[in-house]
C-alpha cells in the first residue's frame, strides 16, 4: 500500500534523471527499489545498474536532494542495495521507449523463466533509428559498464544497446 | 550480523578480504591495458572488465567494512603489500597480450565457480550481491572463451606464447581455489556451502573440456599452503601505483 506521501516521493523521483542518460528518470530505469515514509524518515532504496557504476553515488546524491526538498520527514535515507539484483528487465515500457529516441537500443528481454547460464547475453540488438534487426555486435563492452557497441547494417548507423543483465 | 558466532565473523572477514583483494588486483594488473590494447575495442572491453573488478571489490571491501567496523578505503589501500590476501596467480606483471589472456581466463573460470557455489551460502547479504556480481561476470566470462579461442586456434607462434603461459600459470591458478584457514567455520555455519576442493575440482574439469577441445594440457600442480601471505617484487611495484593518489594526502575524501 504506497501512502500519499510515498506517491509524493515516487512523482518527484521520476523528475530524477539518470546521470548518464539523461532522458530517462531513475524510475523508468528501474533502481529506485522501494520508498517508505514515517514521522521520522523518507527511505528509500536503490539498486545499482552494474556494481562499479560510477554514477550511483552522483544518483544517491541527487535522489537524496530531491526528496529533502519535499520536505516530508527530518531524516533522509537513501541506501545502495543488492537484496535483489537490478536487471535489465526493470526498464519500465516508458524507459524504453525514452532509450529509444535518444539512440539507445534498449536490452533485449530474456526468454521466460531464463537461468543465469541460458540468459541470451548476443541475443541481438534492433536499431534505434531506422528499427532493422540487421545488426551487428561491434563490442559487448562500451563507453560505460552498461552498454555494448552495434552497428546497423541497413542504415549504416553504429549504436549503442543497454546490456541485457 | 549480530547472528554470526566469532569464529563465523572471522572466517567471513577473511572469505570477504579474499574475493576483494582478488578483484582488486586483476582490475588493477589489466587496467594497465588502458590506451595500450592490441585492439581499440580490446581496449575499451579490458578497460570495461576492470572497472567491474574494482567496482566488485569496492562493495566486497564496504560489506567487510560494515562486518569491521572500519573504514573500506583502509583495506583496499591503507595496507603494506604483504597484508593483501589475493591468490598467486595475481602476483604476476600483465606480461605480453596471450599471457594476460591465459591468466585472466583461469581467473574468470575459477572465479566463476567459486561464485556458483558462494550464491547459495547462508549469509544473506553475501549471497546477494554475489547474484548480482554474478550477472557481470557472464561477459567476462564469454569474452575471454572467444579469446583464448581466436589465440589457440590462430597457430604459430601466437598458440605457443598462450600454451606457455597456461604451462606457467597452472600451479598458481589451482591456488585460486585452495583451502581457507577458517574453511571449518565456513562450513559449519553454510558461509561457504562446500569445500573449496571440491569446487577446485569442478573448476577443472570445465576448464579441462576447454583445454581438451583446444588441444592445450590441462592445469595442474599446487603451490602448498599460505600461498595468499607471500607476494612478490611485482605487486609491490603494483601496490605503490595503486596506493599512490590515496597515499598523496593520507585521510583525505574524494
Amino acid at each position: 500500500m504506497v501512502s500519499a506521501a510515498e506517491a509524493r516521493v515516487w512523482d518527484a523521483l521520476a523528475e530524477v534523471s539518470d546521470p548518464e542518460i539523461p532522458a530517462i528518470s531513475v524510475v523508468d530505469l528501474g533502481v529506485i527499489r522501494s520508498v517508505q515514509v514515517d514521522a521520522q524518515a523518507v527511505r528509500v532504496e536503490l539498486l545499482p545498474t552494474f556494481i562499479g557504476c560510477p554514477a550511483v553515488a552522483i544518483m544517491q546524491q541527487q535522489v537524496t536532494e530531491k526528496v529533502r526538498s519535499l520536505a516530508l520527514a527530518d531524516e533522509v535515507e537513501v541506501r545502495v542495495s543488492y537484496a535483489e539484483p537490478w536487471t535489465s528487465e526493470r526498464i519500465t515500457a516508458e524507459g524504453r521507449k525514452r532509450l529509444r529516441s535518444s539512440g539507445f537500443a534498449p536490452p533485449e528481454a530474456a526468454p521466460p523463466a531464463a537461468g543465469l547460464e541460458e540468459l541470451m547475453v548476443l541475443s541481438g540488438a534492433t536499431c534505434p533509428y531506422c528499427g532493422s534487426r540487421n545488426t551487428t555486435l561491434e563490442n559487448p563492452f562500451g563507453p560505460t559498464l552498461c552498454r555494448s557497441i552495434y552497428h546497423c547494417d541497413a542504415c549504416r548507423q553504429p549504436f549503442e544497446q543497454f546490456k541485457t543483465v | 550480523m549480530t547472528d554470526l558466532t566469532p569464529a563465523a565473523r572471522d572466517g567471513l572477514a577473511e572469505l570477504l578480504l579474499t574475493l576483494a583483494d582478488d578483484e582488486l588486483v586483476i582490475g588493477y594488473w589489466d587496467s594497465e591495458w588502458t590506451g595500450i590494447a592490441p585492439l581499440l575495442e580490446e581496449d575499451v572491453a579490458m578497460s570495461s572488465i576492470s572497472q567491474d573488478e574494482i567496482g566488485h571489490a569496492a562493495a566486497l571491501y564496504g560489506m567487510l567494512g560494515e562486518l569491521t567496523g572500519r573504514d573500506p578505503d583502509e583495506f583496499a589501500y591503507g595496507r603494506q603489500p604483504d597484508a593483501y590476501r589475493h591468490a598467486p596467480l595475481l602476483d604476476h606483471p600483465r606480461t605480453d597480450w596471450a599471457f594476460t589472456i591465459a591468466r585472466r581466463f583461469l581467473y574468470e573460470t575459477a572465479d566463476a565457480a567459486r561464485l556458483e557455489s558462494l550464491a547459495a551460502s547462508s549469509h544473506a547479504p553475501l549471497a546477494q550481491l554475489i547474484a548480482k556480481m554474478r550477472r557481470e561476470e557472464r561477459y567476462h566470462l564469454m569474452h575471454l572463451e572467444a579469446w583464448v579461442r581466436r589465440l589457440a586456434e590462430a597457430g604459430g607462434a601466437v598458440r605457443e606464447r598462450l600454451a606457455d603461459a597456461f604451462a606457467a600459470l597452472g600451479p598458481d591458478a589451482t591456488a585460486v581455489l585452495g583451502p581457507l584457514d577458517a574453511e571449518e567455520a565456513l562450513l559449519a555455519n553454510g558461509i561457504l556451502p562446500e569445500p573449496m576442493a571440491a569446487i577446485r575440482t569442478r573448476w577443472i574439469e570445465r576448464v579441462g573440456a576447454t583445454y581438451d577441445g583446444l588441444g592445450l594440457s590441462r592445469p595442474t600442480g599446487d603451490v602448498g599452503p599460505g600461498a595468499r601471505e607471500r607476494h612478490g617484487a611485482a605487486f609491490t611495484w603494483l601496490h605503490g601505483e595503486m596506493t599512490m593518489v590515496s597515499r598523496s594526502e593520507a585521510g583525505a575524501t574524494w
